[in-house]
């Protein structure tokens, strides 16, 4: 590698150049993500650690010779992913050092030996272009399941309709972690609101397979255990003709067709008269 | 050695609180002690708190309705008062449903409920 160290102290003006014309054709510049200066000074450091980097001849990027070099390619694919470049842009900042590596040496006397020796660095290049990768992936994971604990936390409101009555409106497709989110805050509002009967209402929910009705069935039964009672409404045609043929056992779940049943039944239940008032049609 | 656990007069119900975990003696005199105070006082009703506890496994589930089962036969109802969101979901995990325990959600409630029961019963 002794050559190419040669050859990055030697020309590092022009193979600089040369990388980025190269980034400004694919890198994502000018689209207000990246400017030009940041982007020259970005390439101009990096050059200057991966230069060190081949210098001390370590082939492998695990090497503590390549740390330096990890870390400022950590702090670009961070920078840019979050001014959110593409992942093949950020890709292109490292992976086109290559071609102009290549074509100062070529442009040079270049012995076979150097071309050799170009062999080795360029695929440490491609770690490092792989490293990228997998970092703005990492990245954009961290962000998916931010996002998916939040949804988990916006995802079950309790409402209170009147006191000692609580409705939970579940939204969207029951799995184990929502089933469980909604039971947590299903027995905490019961201890909270001092509640007596709760209404579960699966309007919003577009399939009720065997592991949801499980999870149901679980939490009325919960919730009966805190002393409340549990009422199931709002469930759809499909999902009735899907509990039957499935033939699941929805043993003592008490349903509803719709919420205003469900919490007409509960004021009835609690002792209260919804009436209409006579003197209101004169 | 562990201490008994107390059974208080309360109207015409009993009361017990559970504070700690029981193990088997305990358990075996509380429901000695219980029967013989059931008997003794004519109660219609035990209410059983166990709202300091913050786990309950198998045998305590087993426990509770053993003095259910056995309030049963000298004619009172149990209830369980008091019982944490993490104890609930633990049981129905376990799949200890309590049958026969009539449950609510704290002392008062479950004096209201015995009452209840107990109006509906002497009709």
């Amino acid at each position: 590698m002794k050559q190419v160290a040669e050859l990055l102290s030697k020309d590092v003006s022009g193979i600089l150049e040369k990388w980025i014309a190269l980034q400004e054709n694919g890198g994502g510049v000018g689209r207000n993500a990246i400017s030009r200066d940041e982007l020259v000074s970005q390439s101009n450091d990096f050059l200057k650690l991966f230069a060190e980097a081949v210098a001390s001849g370590k082939s492998e990027i695990e090497d503590e010779a390549w740390d330096e070099t990890l870390m400022m390619l950590r702090e670009v694919a961070m920078y840019r992913s979050q001014r959110g470049l593409k992942p093949k842009e950020t890709a292109t900042f490292v992976l086109s050092l290559k071609e102009a590596l290549f074509e100062r040496a070529l442009s040079q006397k270049s012995s076979s030996k150097l071309l050799e020796q170009l062999w080795s660095v360029t695929t440490c290049v491609d770690k490092l272009g792989l490293y990228v990768m997998e970092l703005f992936i990492e990245k954009r994971e961290d962000v998916i399941e931010r996002q998916r604990e939040e949804l988990l936390e916006v995802s079950t409101p309790v409402v209170e309709l009147w006191t000692g009555i609580l409705a939970l409106p579940v939204i969207g497709t029951l799995d184990s972690a929502r089933a469980q989110a909604v039971m947590e805050a299903l027995l905490q509002a019961i201890v909270d609101y001092e509640a007596k009967i709760a209404i579960i209402d699966i309007t919003g929910v577009p399939a009720v397979d065997t592991q949801t009705a499980q999870h149901l069935l679980k939490s009325v039964r919960a919730a009966e255990l805190m002393g409340a009672q549990c009422y199931i409404s709002g469930v759809r045609p499909q999902i009735a003709q899907t509990i039957v043929q499935l033939g699941l056992d929805l043993g003592g779940m008490q349903t509803k067709g719709s919420l205003m049943s469900a919490f007409r039944q509960s004021l009835t239940q609690l002792g209260m008269k919804v009436a209409e008032n006579s003197s209101s049609n004169g | 050695m562990q201490s008994k656990i107390p059974i208080l007069k309360l109207g015409e119900f009993l009361l017990v609180s559970i504070q700690v975990d029981v193990h088997d003696r305990t358990a075996l005199q509380l429901q000695e002690d219980l029967s013989n105070e059931i008997s003794r006082r004519h109660s219609r009703g035990v209410l059983i708190d166990i709202s300091n506890l913050e786990v309950v496994d198998t045998f305590m589930g087993r426990v509770i309705s053993d003095i259910a089962a056995m309030a049963k036969v000298l004619d009172a109802e149990t209830v369980v008062v008091g019982m944490r969101p993490a104890v609930a979901m633990t049981l129905v995990e376990l799949g200890l449903e309590l049958p026969m325990v009539h449950t609510a959600l704290n002392l008062e409630r479950g004096m209201e409920l015995l009452s209840a029961h107990l109006e509906k019963g002497d009709d």
